[in-house]
């Protein structure tokens, strides 16, 4: 318990919202913080190990799980007492360490046409939009939009940019990204208003390979600068674009 | 595998739809599926098929089908216009077709989606245990795409030799144009107060912006309390969430939406996803309060008329042709609160 109760910004007890006659959300904060996302982690782990009975699908969020039941196993009324007493033994459940991925980026040039505005916008240079945004360990707090999505926390505040005005039609796989304080990579070419600053060779969603997603809610992800020779090796022209 | 159609004119929007992609949404992959899956899975019992099979979603107005080998199919749903060769044909019915036929689906007359299952069931490849098409990410269904002139589809292999089957007239859905939609209170019902009193009153239309990612509504605006904040943190967004943007008019969420960071007033209950997959622009709504117990009570009544269905379809026809001659049922208020209950009091008692 010592692990949840010391981290102020987490609920004393998990907020239990009704989500319809088959989904509950459970809250624990109400803020975007990597002690909450942990505790989304913990909670999930723990929910997965536990296999409760009518426990279809367990989605973590930010700062909540959705649990989706079948109505004719279970109900809220015999869920929440489960999830409290999963939340209370929190402590001594060890969640395996969140795994790391590495995604090389070639940033600028054709790649990331979006990098000189985002530079000027902040008054500083290309180079410093590179280094500031390959720098920090992003916690992945949640995958959603389209698949494989990772909604990342942690953009350097000098890299905050607003939207294009006007969205384009067509955003290439791989596609890094800036929205206000956000980052992430497009996993599939769609359309899109986010700052184009690079682009990945690897990709995030592939049905090709077993497990088709490379990322999960509760990992951590950063950024490596590659060349634009390491590019075109890399992707082999088999990135969709 | 079987070829069975060959696509002449492709309808509206008709995609693969089996009963969804689940257990892949924290990867923010939607659920997808039919949306009426009642409909769907009586489309599926006709044909004699497993309720995982995949079958044809129309929208609004059907396909042309050119079918390349003998079959057995059936169409529910919307009430639209419906022939082979020109001759028309019912709905909630098997029909025979042979090779060198040509099924056509014209307009919905009432109801929005027609569901077309054929023996075996469409065969597309699973993707990620399902055949439902995501036309979002373009994956599913065939060619993660609506269907297009000269698409070839193939059904499942195996025995097409059904036997005759229909629906009781009495058991075939209305789609009437106003419709009542049981909702649960939450996951936000807290950030409103007079809001609520709005929602569960007034009348709400069905705008012309309504798919299968969510159902816009137009009416009265309905504010959230002033001190609470515009968006949430962004969450998962499940089937029939009610969520309400900054202009205060309701959407409606359905099966092909992974996230959202608007507050959700209600959420309608599963059981009545199927009225809103039925509801054109247009058509209006009003939403019903109802608690989680009855509304699980009305999720296993949706469940077990489904058994029974079930149960009915596979009578030989003499059977149920004895039952249509008997007294005639009473007339059916499809938006009755209590009409579940009905059904199966009238299933067990005609």
């Amino acid at each position: 318990m010592e692990a949840v109760a010391v981290n102020r910004q987490c609920f004393d007890q998990p907020k239990f919202r009704l989500a319809g006659d088959r989904g509950l959300l459970v809250e624990f904060g109400d803020a975007i913080t990597p002690e909450i996302n942990q505790t989304v982690r913990a909670m999930t782990f723990a929910l997965e190990t536990a296999a409760v009975p009518g426990v279809r699908e367990v989605i973590p969020t930010y700062r909540s799980v959705v649990i989706v039941y079948d109505p004719l196993t279970t109900a809220p009324s015999r869920l929440e007492p489960r999830i409290l007493s999963l939340f209370g033994g929190l402590a001594r459940i060890e969640a395996p360490p969140p795994k790391e991925s590495v995604i090389p980026v070639c940033y600028g040039g054709e790649y990331g046409p979006d990098i000189a505005f985002v530079a000027a916008h902040n008054r500083i240079g290309i180079d410093d939009v590179i280094r500031l945004h390959a720098e920090p360990r992003y916690p992945i707090y949640m995958l959603g939009f389209s698949p494989g999505f990772p909604f990342l926390g942690g953009l350097s505040e000098k890299l905050h940019t607003p939207r294009l005005t006007s969205p384009r039609t067509r955003v290439p796989a791989g596609s890094v990204g800036i929205a206000n304080n956000q980052t992430g990579i497009y996993p599939i070419a769609s359309p899109g208003g986010w700052q184009l600053i690079g682009r990945s060779p690897v990709r995030l969603f592939d049905l090709e390979r077993p497990n088709p997603f490379l990322l999960s809610a509760g990992d951590t992800l950063r950024f490596e600068p590659i060349t634009p020779d390491e590019y075109r090796r890399c992707a082999g022209g088999g990135q969709d674009d | 595998m079987t070829d069975i159609f060959e696509v002449l004119s492709p309808g509206a929007y008709t995609t693969v739809q089996d009963l969804g992609r689940f257990g892949w949404q924290r990867f923010g992959v939607p659920p997808s599926g039919m949306l009426d899956d009642f409909a769907g899975s009586i489309a599926n019992m006709l044909v004699g098929n497993p309720n995982t099979a995949a079958l044809l979603e129309l929208t609004v107005s059907g396909p042309a089908l050119k079918v390349l080998a003998p079959a057995t199919i059936a169409l529910t749903g919307a009430d639209m216009s419906f022939s082979i060769n020109a001759a028309p044909v019912s709905g909630w019915r098997t029909v025979p077709v042979k090779a060198g036929d040509t099924v056509s689906v014209g307009t919905a007359k009432s109801g929005c989606r027609g569901y077309l299952a054929v023996s075996q069931g469409i065969d597309v490849p699973l993707v990620m245990d399902s055949r439902s098409c995501y036309v979002g990410a373009a994956i599913g269904g065939f060619k993660g795409r609506p269907l297009q002139a000269g698409d070839c589809l193939r059904r499942c292999p195996g025995a097409i030799d059904h036997p005759a089957r229909r629906v009781p007239e009495a058991l075939v859905p209305a789609y009437p144009a106003e419709i009542t939609l049981r909702a649960i209170p939450g996951p936000q019902d807290d950030f409103f107060d007079h809001g609520l009193d709005v929602f569960f009153n007034a009348w709400f239309t069905v705008s012309p912006q309504a798919d299968r990612m969510g159902c816009r509504l137009q009416g009265p605006v309905i504010s959230q309390i002033a001190a609470m904040p515009q968006s949430i943190i962004s969450e998962p967004s499940l089937p029939g969430g009610v969520q309400i943007p900054q202009d205060g008019q309701p959407i409606i969420l359905l099966c092909e939406q992974t996230v959202g960071g608007y507050t959700k007033i209600a959420t309608v209950i599963s059981s009545d996803i199927w009225r809103v997959a039925q509801a054109l622009p247009g058509d209006r709504i009003r939403f019903e309060r109802i608690g989680m117990d009855a509304a699980h009570a009305v999720f296993r009544s949706q469940a077990s008329l489904l058994e029974r269905i079930r149960h009915e379809m596979n009578l030989p026809e003499a059977e149920q042709r004895s039952r249509r001659d008997g007294p005639n049922p009473v007339a059916i208020d499809w938006n009755a609160p209590d009409v579940l209950d009905k059904l199966i009091h009238w299933l067990y008692q005609t």
